[in-house]
């Protein structure tokens, strides 16, 4: 079943090319990694998903319908970038973070105070955080805090997870034990998952399928053919010829 | 201090005090959280051309400075995401074309000084009947609306991006929440006066955010903060017969001091990275 699909899809901002003629489905089941160097537009690609920024051309689906249309927002979760950079002095607790991806949630049938709080403690209990709701979030390591927001972004019971450069400033053991969070959502519970990251390390040990971004879309398959693929060997070998096209 | 609320102005003084402290408490939280804590002061001016209006007309002032007030803040919201200003800049333009369009009518109309000075400085213990049900019922309009959306606004304040993401109109919720500024801040002239009324937006809500670890407990004790001014404060206009703007304000003020020691007393800062 297709998730999410663009058809010709470019974007510019302020006249300058991003996105150009960007074809792209996302999968039941996929855990994608949308790849390339910084300026690619990996980052638009996913508002467009999103509705967050409108195409200049092409056509975008999610879940069938286009963004403008689409209102069953529960079904996708979303951890954005620099998600981690918030005000330290915010004073929110870990499970006042969680909850508040259910305010949307509420517009379509109000679950209870009481079921809401379940929810609350099932997501952070899924990402290991549970000891830690009362917690000020501005407490929190940066790689709790991660945590965190992936548990918010699973609080919805989302069929689909958008998560765009999850790791960046969080120590290695800390990215280890979250990419290995990531294959069991992915593996146990059935959760399709889309990876933005520039990182193609992550993607040999973790991802199934591989979109590689430059512009246009490079390369889109699986994880196997990627590694066989140009766009990989220009990624590894010649990194300098992807991030020459970055503007 | 029991017998002196057996008299009807003191009741109406305090009801309605009680009521607009506690919804610019609240609204507090939010605004400076979003960093638009300045936000206050500018409706004040803006809602202070719309007294000046009602006066020049005739009609009564604290409806003028509805109108005009939310008319400023909607013209706000509207500059503000057009015309790509940076920070307070859409707040500093619309303020002071506030106050020059007040200074303006008082110049033309000489025979309103002394009504006008009791909105600049405020008096709550005038405060009419009319004005007083007015207030409780916008008042308490402003509290449920902030109730309905809570969630929402909590959402879109800390994380906009996220918000948005999830479906959540933040843009009508901008507007809800400049709105309800711009009435709260309106009924707020006469607790405090035009000139102090933007003091209850923030120094209850910048007290409670010292204390606080969770956004409930940051409203909460905001207040908290709130409701000990304003009733300390009308107590405090009584016995020593001095204005019951100045008084609330000091107040809070202490508050905020108090509970600024106090998190610094228990080492109140964030740790970062990891």
């Amino acid at each position: 079943m297709i998730l999410a699909a663009l058809r010709h899809v470019s974007f510019a901002y302020d006249g300058d090319p991003v996105l150009l003629d960007v074809d792209l489905a996302i999968e039941s089941g996929d855990f994608l990694a949308i790849i390339g160097p910084n300026g690619s537009g990996k980052t638009t690609l996913v508002k467009i998903i999103l509705g967050l920024l409108r195409p200049s051309s092409g056509e975008v689906e999610i879940f069938g319908r286009p963004p403008s249309a689409f209102t069953d927002w529960d079904k996708i979760g979303y951890v954005p970038q620099k998600a981690t950079h918030i005000d330290a002095f915010f004073p929110a607790s870990v499970e006042e973070v969680v909850g508040m991806a259910l305010a949307s949630a509420r517009r379509k049938g109000r679950p209870s105070t009481r079921e809401a709080r379940q929810r609350v403690r099932r997501a952070l209990e899924a990402v290991g955080m549970a000891e830690f709701a009362r917690t000020s979030i501005g407490r929190l390591s940066g790689g709790q805090q991660q945590r965190a927001f992936i548990a918010r972004s699973l609080v919805t019971a989302p069929q689909v997870l958008f998560l765009d450069e999850p790791t960046t400033g969080v120590d290695a053991d800390t990215q280890a034990a979250f990419y290995d969070m990531l294959d069991r959502l992915n593996k146990r519970e059935g959760l399709t998952i889309v990876l933005v990251t520039h990182d193609v390390g992550i993607v040999n040990k973790h991802v199934n399928r591989v979109a590689c971004l430059n512009q246009r879309l490079v390369y889109h398959g699986d994880h196997a053919g990627f590694c066989r693929s140009e766009a990989f060997r220009e990624m590894i070998g010649h990194g300098d010829h992807l991030i020459s096209h970055q503007h | 201090m029991h017998a002196l609320f057996a008299y009807g102005f003191l009741q109406r003084a305090f009801l309605a005090g009680i009521l607009i402290a506690v919804a610019c408490a609240v609204l507090g939280v939010f605004l400076i959280l979003r960093k638009d804590a300045m936000i206050g002061h500018g409706l004040s001016h803006i809602a202070f051309a719309g007294v000046a209006l009602g006066l020049f007309l005739n009609v009564l002032p604290l409806a003028a400075a509805l109108v005009v007030a939310v008319a400023g803040s909607l013209a706000i919201v509207h500059v503000k995401g057009r015309a790509g200003l940076h920070g307070d800049t859409a707040i500093g333009v619309f303020s002071s074309l506030g106050l020059a369009v007040g200074i303006l009518l008082a110049s033309l109309a000489r025979s309103f000084n002394v009504e006008l000075m009791s909105y600049l400085f405020g008096d709550i213990l005038a405060i009419e009947p009319l004005e007083v049900w007015l207030s409780v019922g916008l008042a308490a309009a402003v509290l449920i609306a902030v109730r309905l959306n809570y969630d929402k606004l909590l959402f879109m304040t800390f994380d906009r991006e996220s918000a948005r993401a999830s479906g959540i109109k933040v843009g009508r919720l901008d507007t809800l929440l400049m709105v309800l500024t711009a009435v709260t801040i309106v009924l707020g002239m006469k607790v405090a006066g035009i000139l102090l009324v933007a003091a209850l937006i923030v120094i209850p809500a910048a007290a409670g955010l010292q204390v606080a670890t969770s956004f409930h407990g940051a409203v909460g004790a905001a207040v908290v903060v709130a409701l000990f001014s304003v009733a300390g404060g009308l107590a405090l206009a009584l016995l020593l017969n001095v204005p019951a703007s100045a008084a609330i304000v000091i107040l809070s003020f202490v508050a905020f001091v108090v509970l600024f020691a106090l998190k610094k007393g228990r080492g109140g800062t964030p740790p970062s990275g990891d």
